[in-house]
């Protein structure tokens, strides 16, 4: 492969990240595991699930994703952009029709209403690449197993050479089927 | 998912199931998607001839200028809405029996956005002009007029089209990544680029379940609203048989009705062909068809309630389109619309039809007959009866163009769905495995 500049070679291509992965064939075995890291002082370790499941977030305890924000933003700004362009385009060439207003506001409403959805949705998958693309970055520097989006589980534990054999022993008592390095 | 066996729909087996349906599909598809693409070639040559000797081709007659074309447009909207209804009414609800069916229903409502998306511009006769429905001030005078319901129909259609594409995408994307997982050769690569670097991690899930939540209650006002605004077109002009306050709700649930109905004609051969019994079970099928039945009784209320405002309005114009309607020339049309979706959803009270798949297949077929002359029989024979002019026994027939260009437009629906089948998870993957029980126990527990 073509070698890239240092600082862009760091972006796209980051070295990746020493740790220990394990997988797990059932779900509680997974959540004894996250409990036992987490009460084990980790906090940047990496669940995989081939589906999601409320007590996988339980019990990592993730704040609300910041999703909600973007789709707040976006619907009002999809409504005021409705507003404006009925009531703007409206007062810029004033055809009276039907003998309405103007400036009437409850067909403009319409606008309104599609207009709110409309950005309300695209800035919600918007807020969804955005977050995750800084959460893929990350992600592409961790061990994978092809299998998490099948039917194992697995958690990926960022640890270096002095710390991986303690982890390594953690996990498997919380029930792994496979552990290894990376 | 009660009603599957728990020993056999294991996580693993649901991903295989689905993944084989990226193979080699069976001459039974081919021959479907050759016929798709036959009835697409029909259209477009009727087309190049709407094109080359004008909109005189088709069988408009004064006063109906509204014909085929935007019973056609609005048919196919209508076919739109059940995808979205159950893929985000459903889902609001917690539905479990929706994982099954929503990816083949919200795929459909992308391809009968699309199709109907098309009868607008046909309909227009110089589609080189077609920039000219967009809203935007600009020097040629064609101001956007925001008081005419046909404008508020293209932002409606407009975002229903963006929304529900985004919407699909996104839960395609974690089944995406499912099958790059156990796929070979081009096709990993394909859904290593399409999956978005997707891996299922906590963080991933955490936005995206958030955000799915979001779309979902974004596009719940969204359908309904779709619909009411196309019915808009019809309710806010003065033409006896269309100026009702009845039309928003009258026409959502029909439009949901024959989106149903569409569902479940479109799932039998796909059920078929990709072998998919154990997935979509009769259970699946019985439920769509209390959709369908809950719908079919709305809309038939909505007639007798029509015919009821006619009367008792005492107004001499309402009474003459109903009764013209019922009557008239075109007493063919109302009679077929009035048996198959008034009378026809009564055989669904029966539990032994609700679980026939091969009389639900019938039914589905007879419920988009019936929907089509619906649309019909509201757009083209309130206008043929207008009383308001002095030609209102014009004859009005659809000509081949018409008919051609229809013909076209579901061979362009089945070919896109049946491309969509073949090449991307007809069946969300997560969401069906979502609804099984997860692996639990501490049996691995023992062997570490």
């Amino acid at each position: 492969m073509m070698a890239l500049p240092k600082p862009l070679n760091d972006l796209f291509l980051p070295p990746p990240t020493p740790g220990v992965l394990a997988v797990f064939a059932q779900l509680d075995t997974t959540l004894d595991a996250i409990k036992k890291l987490r009460a084990a002082g980790h906090t940047d370790f990496t669940v995989y699930s081939p589906i999601p499941r409320h007590e996988i977030e339980d019990a990592l305890g993730q704040p609300v994703s910041p999703v909600r924000m973007f789709t707040l933003v976006g619907g009002i700004a999809g409504c005021s952009i409705g507003a404006w362009i009925t009531l703007w385009m409206s007062a810029d060439w004033p055809i009276l029709t039907g003998g309405k207003p103007i400036g009437a506001i409850p067909p403009y409403v319409v606008i309104m209403f599609e207009m709110t959805i409309l950005f309300g949705a695209l800035s919600t998958i918007l807020g969804i690449l955005l977050n995750t693309l800084f959460a893929a970055r990350r992600a592409g520097t961790i061990l994978y197993d092809p299998r998490f989006t099948n039917d194992r589980f697995g958690i990926f534990v960022p640890a270096g050479s002095d710390k991986a054999a303690k982890v390594e022993s953690l996990l498997r008592d919380a029930g792994a089927e496979e552990v290894r390095r990376g | 998912m009660a009603e599957t066996s728990p020993s056999r729909v294991s996580y693993d087996f649901v991903t295989r199931a689905i993944a084989r349906t990226l193979g080699n599909p069976g001459k039974g598809y081919y021959a479907l998607l050759a016929l798709a693409i036959a009835l697409l070639g029909v259209g477009i040559v009727c087309l190049l001839f709407l094109l080359r000797y004008g909109l005189g081709l088709a069988g408009y007659s004064h006063p109906v200028y509204w014909a085929v074309y935007i019973t056609c447009f609005v048919f196919w909207v209508g076919i739109a809405h059940s995808g979205t209804l159950i893929s985000a009414i459903l889902f609001l609800f917690r539905s479990g029996w929706r994982t099954a069916v929503y990816r083949t229903a919200e795929a459909m409502t992308v391809f009968a956005v699309m199709t109907a998306g098309l009868f607008p511009l046909i309909h227009i006769g110089r589609q080189w002009y077609f920039y000219w429905l967009i809203p935007y001030p600009n020097e040629r005078g064609l101001w956007p007029n925001f008081k005419s319901p046909l404008i508020w129909d293209e932002f409606a259609i407009g975002t229903y089209f963006t929304v529900s594409t985004v919407f699909l995408i996104m839960g395609l994307i974690p089944d995406i990544a499912a099958v790059r997982d156990v796929a070979t050769g081009w096709r990993k690569k394909l859904y290593a680029i399409t999956a978005l670097g997707w891996r299922g991690t906590n963080e991933q899930w955490r936005h995206y379940t958030r955000g799915y939540l979001y779309l979902a209650a974004l596009a719940t006002p969204l359908v309904l609203s779709v619909h009411s605004v196309v019915s808009w077109d019809f309710a806010m002009a003065l033409v006896p048989g269309w100026h009702a306050t009845l039309f928003a709700p009258y026409f959502v649930a029909g439009a949901i009705y024959s989106g149903v109905a569409m569902v479940i004609t479109l799932l039998v051969p796909i059920r078929k062909l990709f072998h998919l019994e154990e997935l979509i079970t009769v259970h699946h099928f019985e439920n769509l068809a209390k959709l369908c039945l809950l719908t079919g009784l709305i809309v038939s209320m909505s007639y007798c309630t029509e015919n009821f405002t006619a009367w008792f309005s005492g107004n001499a114009h309402e009474r003459a389109a109903f009764w013209y309607r019922a009557f008239g020339p075109f007493w063919w049309a109302s009679w077929t619309m009035n048996i198959c979706n008034g009378l026809l959803p009564w055989l669904l009270w029966r539990k032994n039809v609700r679980t026939s798949i091969l009389a639900l297949f019938v039914i589905s077929i007879f419920v988009n007959i019936g929907m089509w002359f619906e649309r019909f029989v509201i757009i083209v024979v309130s206008l043929a009866g207008e009383p308001f002019t002095k030609w209102t026994n014009a004859v009005y027939n659809p000509t081949w163009a018409d008919w051609g260009v229809m013909a076209g437009s579901f061979g362009w629906f089945f070919m896109w769905f049946l491309l969509f089948v073949k090449n991307f998870p007809a069946v969300s993957i997560s969401e069906v495995k979502e609804v099984l029980p997860p692996p639990r126990g501490k049996a691995s527990k023992v062997h570490a």
